[in-house]
């Protein structure tokens, strides 16, 4: 036993570091924007969240709508588990892996998005039941920290389970898996909605103060987190022997299109009832789309944002565009830039814009804070590169002496 | 090293680190080992002994830090039978902010970047009271001017804080005698506090705080206006080191005017019942059920 542990470890590690020169360069840029966005974050750690443009009117800004963004892609996993293992589809329950793989890799980015954006890193041990004090059941960020670190863990075991099994070329234990895949369709919907909840739950906060809220959240996750996935598919299909059929592939951009219709019918809803209201809250609202009095610098993102999920819609939602690969590959990018842009900008920062005393502060990320963005993507495209690299031989020979 | 001065939940964490922590405390031969002071806990988790103990570290750094030796740390509980509140005359408030800054130099808030805990709203008064018309960069030559009015806004100690509730580690936490409090050497700075509070009554060190040393209140409290590290959170608290020793705070002896009045909620002959008694007062958003314990109200 500690054996066979022993050789998959290291059978694992040689797997992941061993490649050609596109992969190299792949690495060596990963690693360089690592080392540039650590270096801001070094700065930031030491001289103080200063260097963010963040201040007390716009408290959280580009670093917390990261990490809901990435909560949003990694609870999309839910997308390839629901039909591979619910409906036993079994052209996306080859791949279904995958999306295990982008949640363990969404998660580490999210998390680290938290962990530069609070003040006191040495103290994020507090967090910690038991030995820390977190403060459930009445804190969010505090029920937050406790399911994404569960989801986390779910997604983990079953990983490893898999590629142990896969990597000593024996069956997976069923009978194990499957109720924690199951289990991870709740956990998925649980990470988005706790997350929604930290927004939805602020009364002080009018414009994420909406019932609405976490079900527009996990509309737009299952839109943007399975766009990662389709590009990575067809790069697979290209590039390995895991057979990856084009069937599956358009089934999970079907799925997609309802999500993206969902979307767009929810953000209508809210748009609908702050216009016709007519209340005091629209400014938030207004600040968004159209600026309020000279103050508009969030009016290109929200308009950008608005426009690429619309297009993407379409693209999604035609068939003819929808089995286009072209077409599909640039809905793809443009669902994933358009929920970026709206998690990552629109979301957070007119939240608080203007803020609770009436006002205008106008944010907008400062380099250091791009940086540290930068650094915390090249750590989770690693991580995800690795894990992939580590999955593709494992799979491939499953797949051959399946298919002798 | 004494067992009792460890504290309790320290012991609860494993066998192993306690271990440790005893025996490099012992080896080092001072009161509270590295392990201990690395997994320190919040500061009214502690026994008696431990806090006498911590509020002597918490001194020593202030002396060393901003080179004074006569800085002293209390702290000095809620009294029995209080409950403060504050009463604040809109009629009479000129604008002239003597109370931002008689609260900047109470509290040892950072003067770069500066820290003000009250905020004094001008108002128009073609509008009344709207925040969203609301503008605190005011600056006439003189005032106040006569289209305008004026709303200063600190922390409410609400009755029910949206603050307290969100906090992920217990940080930040309501008194019994009313008063919302931060444990700043337990804050982690993740500024949920600040996205929840509808008076915008919570600010954040953004970077290390700067007051000269000769400008450095020295009578402090823990949970009051010691001076604050980077990356945490602060607020007013009814000048704490002052009120529960029965003192105004700071912003209602400066007051030119007399629009401030403060007082124990629960007196029935005490100058907040009598003010809500004669005048008819209000509450900032009360739609939101925070219930503050900070009154406006017009006298004239």
């Amino acid at each position: 036993m500690l054996k066979d542990i022993a050789s998959f470890i290291t059978g694992s590690a040689r797997i992941a570091f061993k490649g050609g020169r596109n992969f190299y360069i792949w690495i060596g840029f990963l690693a360089i924007i690592c080392i540039w966005g650590f270096t801001a974050w070094w700065t930031q750690f030491e001289g103080g969240l200063i260097t963010t443009n963040m201040r007390d009117q716009v408290s959280w800004a580009f670093y917390i709508g990261n990490f809901t963004f990435l909560v949003g892609v990694a609870a999309a996993a839910v997308m390839l588990v629901i039909p591979a293992y619910i409906y036993n589809w079994k052209p996306i329950k080859e791949i279904a892996i995958f999306g295990e793989l982008l949640a363990v890799s969404a998660i580490v980015m999210s998390m680290l998005f938290v962990f530069v954006d609070v003040g006191r890193p040495d103290r994020v041990w507090h967090l910690m039941p038991f030995v820390g004090s977190i403060n459930l059941p009445s804190s969010l960020l505090g029920w937050d920290v406790m399911v994404l670190n569960a989801y986390l863990a779910l997604n983990l075991v079953i990983v490893i389970h898999l590629l142990y099994t896969g990597f000593h070329e024996r069956p997976y234990n069923r009978s194990f898996v499957v109720p924690l895949l199951l289990l991870s369709i709740p956990a998925a919907i649980g990470i988005h909605t706790v997350t929604a909840f930290i927004y939805a739950g602020t009364a002080a906060r009018p414009f994420w103060n909406s019932a609405i809220l976490a079900p527009r959240f996990l509309a737009s996750a299952f839109c943007s987190g399975p766009a990662v996935l389709l590009i990575l598919f067809q790069i697979l299909q290209r590039t390995t022997k895991i057979k990856i059929k084009d069937e599956a592939i358009w089934k999970i951009a079907e799925l997609m299109a309802y999500a993206m219709f969902l979307n767009l019918f929810l953000f209508g809803a809210e748009i609908f009832r702050e216009y016709y209201s007519n209340t005091h809250h629209l400014i938030h609202t207004q600040y968004l789309y159209s600026g309020v009095h000279g103050h508009d610098a969030l009016v290109p993102f929200a308009w950008a944002s608005l426009i690429f999920s619309v297009i993407a819609f379409l693209l999604f939602l035609i068939p003819a565009t929808r089995t286009n690969l072209v077409t599909l590959n640039i809905g793809c990018v443009l669902i994933f830039a358009g929920v970026y842009i709206e998690k990552g900008m629109a979301l957070v920062i007119p939240g608080m814009t203007p803020d609770t005393l009436g006002e205008f502060y106008e944010y907008v990320p400062t380099l250091s804070e791009v940086r540290v963005g930068a650094g915390i993507f090249a750590v989770g495209f690693l991580v995800f590169t690795l894990l992939c690299k580590i999955a593709i031989p494992i799979l491939q020979e499953a797949d051959s002496t399946k298919t002798p | 090293m004494s067992e009792k001065s460890i504290d309790r939940r320290t012991l609860m964490i494993s066998a192993g680190l306690t271990t440790m922590a005893g025996i490099s405390a012992a080896a080092s031969g001072k009161s509270a080992g590295w392990m201990e002071r690395l997994l320190k806990r919040r500061f009214v988790e502690l026994s008696d002994a431990r806090r006498e103990e911590i509020l002597a570290e918490l001194e020593e750094t202030c002396r060393k830090k901003f080179g004074r030796d006569d800085i002293t740390v209390t702290d000095t509980p809620a009294m029995d039978g209080v409950e403060f509140a504050y009463g604040l005359d809109l009629s009479r408030c000129v604008g002239c902010r003597r109370c931002v800054y008689a609260c900047v130099h109470e509290n040892n808030q950072s003067r770069d970047p500066q820290i003000h805990w009250i905020r004094v709203l001008e108002m128009k008064k073609e509008h009344g009271i709207d925040l969203a018309e609301s503008n605190i960069y005011y600056d006439p030559e003189e005032v106040p001017e006569p289209d305008s009015f004026y709303v200063p806004v600190a922390c409410q100690q609400c009755r029910k804080p949206a603050c307290t509730k969100v906090c992920p580690v217990k940080a930040t936490w309501q008194e019994p005698d009313g008063i919302v409090v931060i444990d700043s050497d337990w804050c982690i700075g993740c500024r949920c506090c600040m996205s929840a509070c509808p008076y915008g009554a919570r600010h954040f060190n953004w970077t290390e705080p700067t007051i000269a040393t000769d400008e450095i209140n020295p009578d402090t409290h823990v949970f009051g206006n010691r001076p604050r590290p980077k990356g945490v959170v602060e607020k007013c608290t009814f000048c704490i080191q002052r009120t529960r020793k029965g003192r105004y705070p700071a912003c209602v002896e400066i007051c030119p005017v007399g629009a401030r009045k403060f007082g124990n909620l629960l007196d029935e002959a005490g100058e907040m019942r009598y003010l809500m008694r004669e005048k008819r007062v209000f509450v900032l958003k009360e739609e939101l059920n925070t219930r503050p314990r900070f009154y406006y109200f017009y006298a004239t």
